[in-house]
């Protein structure tokens, strides 16, 4: 199911206008993510959103750049995923690819887009493997990652006292690589890991394995799964009363959607690691208005990097003139941004973007003022300090030369 | 004390209460598939999405009307049931005569058309839905806390299995029911109204899935891909008990619900499977399944 949009009346200037024919660039970006399972909330049609948004924004037109925007549904599968990566190279003229949620699909397309020399800006997966194991020159990585949210959620609750650890993992890819960077966090801090289960994805009743998690003296189930079962596990966890019993849950990745599903009544005082949040200056506030206006909910972090990867990404075409994939990300990683969503970052030269990530804590339903106030900041984490440093087999900018 | 390959008796004990518990959403809707199956030749590939229906159709009463959840349990089943008895008379009616394999086509599309409708209006992440005050709070058994809700779906649940058992094998409207599938025209000919003991027969099916529905609403998130998740579950729990057979669809739902609890605690990854497992096993073994009658 592959959707074609065209960007505001770009195509039909580019053959109305003489002048302008011979200068416009085609540029094909194609949104690949999950736009019918558990994970289309938080990225589905809004990163769509986000990406024209962007286009919009950059002024393309008025640049010269033609710009047509694709999408499709990758179902959380790898296979589905690569068909349809490979089709856009081979047949659709796509120049990148955005978004991607679900880490087993990410890698898959990361390899295909190398292969075409494509560009890959990911914002929707979170293992790390992106840009250590399984880098590529033409990866960018955008939003956060699992090193990330494991450094911020796992520090701050073991720092707390919660050092025996349970974790409930989902059983991929994503959830392997988030148990494994939590896992060591929280014995940096001094804190122990007690056992681990391993739960088929997607999952819908966990009592059986929260009640193992309450049987193993564990005082923290680490949750390292995502979207809707993170939301069944939380609200199984309060129903069989493993809160109320003194076990304290840590929701490694955990969206504003989810929480949002949740509602504060079950969600309140959890505390999780994000990129971005709406309501943190003027400027996120003024942009997340605006997006939820066409999508009638607040962006989530991976809507919003998909809009400020697309950014970086036209303005690195604009500069090289080109859409080849190692050209754009090597001016991509050349030139720091000051972005309204993110502030000030850049991109490593393995593909890591560098950028500041959040502490937040879920209100409680009296101090919540609305259906989206829903965090209180608790800590800033440098971006230096979130993601883990790169390795040499990463460093592209020495193979470059 | 003894342990049982390192698990604790207390701990197995929950364990397996918690299969049960499972086993009740398995038996509620296998029973329904088998009910169907059994008396109108129809795989209904449409179960699930009827399944989730019925929680939506709970969530809608509260939301919309302000209807509480015992209301919902009457009404919910009753207007699912409605909205099959509706595809029935439109579209399942006119297959009867062809094989399996349309009514199979026929109702796997309109599943997937309800979910896509449900999906574009409701998104994904699912609508909150509470316990109702009554059923809140748990007692705690020693081994475990068990929510006062979830004892509550294992006692619904025994009840409806065998009142539908008893109704259909031990009163006079089942035995009518069965002698319609076995020989149509011949009980047409004793003035018994064939075409709608059928169409009941049907929308009873399918309020099952709604009833399951409504018990699933407040400890699942209610999401238009609920029942996607459950159906193909709850087809190999017919397959093994035996496609139709009525027992047999009861028992191997709570049965498969103990033997996935238990997996859980002891190989975890493999929860998802073991289900597909035993159906492989039973159908080399025993292909007309574990209660089936051979044909």
């Amino acid at each position: 199911m592959i959707r074609r949009l065209a960007i505001g009346t770009a195509a039909i200037a580019a053959i109305a206008g003489p002048g302008f024919a011979q200068d416009a660039m085609d540029v094909t970006l194609g949104v690949l993510n999950d736009r019918s399972g558990t994970y289309a909330d938080l990225s589905g049609e809004g990163s769509v959103i986000a990406a024209r948004m962007a286009v919009e924004d950059f002024g393309a037109e008025e640049k010269g750049l033609n710009v047509e925007i694709l999408s499709a549904d990758h179902q959380n599968k790898p296979d589905v995923g690569s068909n349809i990566a490979r089709q856009w190279y081979d047949q659709e003229g796509v120049d990148a690819i955005l978004d991607v949620p679900t880490s087993s699909v990410a890698l898959a397309v990361a390899d295909i887009t190398a292969q075409n020399n494509g560009v890959f800006l990911n914002s929707g997966a979170g293992s790390t493997e992106l840009t250590r194991g399984q880098c590529q020159p033409t990866t960018v990585h955008w939003t956060y990652d699992t090193a990330a949210l494991a450094k911020g959620t796992g520090q701050a609750v073991t720092q707390a006292g919660g050092d025996q650890w349970f974790f409930l993992t989902a059983d991929y890819a994503f959830g392997h690589s988030l148990e494994e960077n939590t896992a060591r966090v929280v014995e940096e801090a001094g804190g122990e890991v007690v056992s681990t289960v391993r739960h088929p994805f997607p999952a819908t009743d966990f009592s059986s394995f929260l009640l193992q998690a309450q049987g193993s003296g564990a005082n923290v189930i680490g949750l390292a799964n995502a979207g809707g079962d993170t939301v069944n596990a939380i609200k199984q966890a309060s129903e069989f009363g493993i809160t109320q019993s003194g076990i304290s849950l840590a929701a490694l990745l955990m969206f504003i959607s989810d929480v949002h599903a949740l509602g504060t009544e079950t969600a309140q005082g959890l505390q999780l690691t994000e990129a971005f949040y709406w309501d943190q200056n003027d400027e996120t506030r003024e942009w997340s208005a605006r997006f939820e206006e066409q999508h009638g909910a607040k962006p989530t972090m991976v809507h919003a990097g998909v809009y400020s990867a697309t950014m970086h990404y036209l303005r690195a075409v604009e500069a090289t003139g080109s859409t080849e994939g190692e050209e754009v990300v090597a001016q991509m990683k050349q030139t720091e941004f000051d972005d309204p969503l993110f502030g000030e970052g850049h991109v490593r030269a393995d593909g890591r973007v560098i950028h500041d990530m959040y502490l937040f804590e879920v209100k409680s339903p009296d101090a919540s003022e609305g259906e989206w106030d829903l965090y209180e900041q608790r800590a800033v984490i440098p971006g230096e300090e979130a993601f883990l440093p790169m390795i040499d087999e990463c460093d592209f900018s020495q193979q470059a030369g | 004390m003894f342990e049982l390959l390192g698990i604790p008796p207390q701990v197995m004990m929950g364990q397996l209460l918690l299969g049960l518990i499972n086993g009740s959403f398995y038996a509620v809707l296998s029973l329904g598939l088998a009910v169907i199956f059994g008396l109108l030749n129809i795989i209904n590939f449409s179960h699930g999405a009827q399944y989730m229906l019925g929680a939506f159709v709970a969530w809608m009463l509260l939301t919309y009307l302000g209807l509480g959840y015992w209301w919902a349990l009457v009404l919910a089943p009753v207007i699912v049931g409605a909205t099959g008895l509706a595809l029935e008379r439109v579209a399942l009616s006119r297959l009867y005569h062809l094989d399996h394999l349309y009514g199979l086509l026929l109702t796997f599309g309109v599943a997937l058309i309800i979910q896509g409708l449900f999906r574009n209006y409701y998104g994904i992440s699912g609508q909150p839905y509470q316990i109702p005050g009554a059923l809140a709070g748990g007692q705690n058994l020693g081994f475990m806390f068990l929510p006062n809700y979830r004892a509550w779906v294992v006692v619904a649940s025994v009840v409806v299995c065998f009142g539908t058992w008893f109704m259909i094998e031990k009163t006079r409207l089942g035995a009518y029911l069965r002698a319609a599938t076995e020989n149509p025209v011949l009980v047409g000919a004793f003035g018994i109204n064939v075409p709608r003991l059928i169409a009941l027969t049907y929308m009873f099916g399918v309020g099952l899935a709604g009833f399951a529905g409504v018990l699933a609403a407040p400890i699942y998130s209610v999401n238009p891909n609920m029942g996607a998740d459950l159906i193909i579950v709850v087809f190999a729990v017919v397959v093994i008990g035996g496609m139709g057979s009525i027992m047999g669809a009861i028992l191997t739902g709570y049965g498969i619900g103990l033997v996935e609890g238990l997996t859980r605690v002891f190989y975890p990854e493999g929860s998802a499977v073991v289900i597909f497992v035993i159906m492989a096993i039973v159908l080399m073994i025993k292909p007309e399944g574990l209660f089936g009658r051979t044909a």
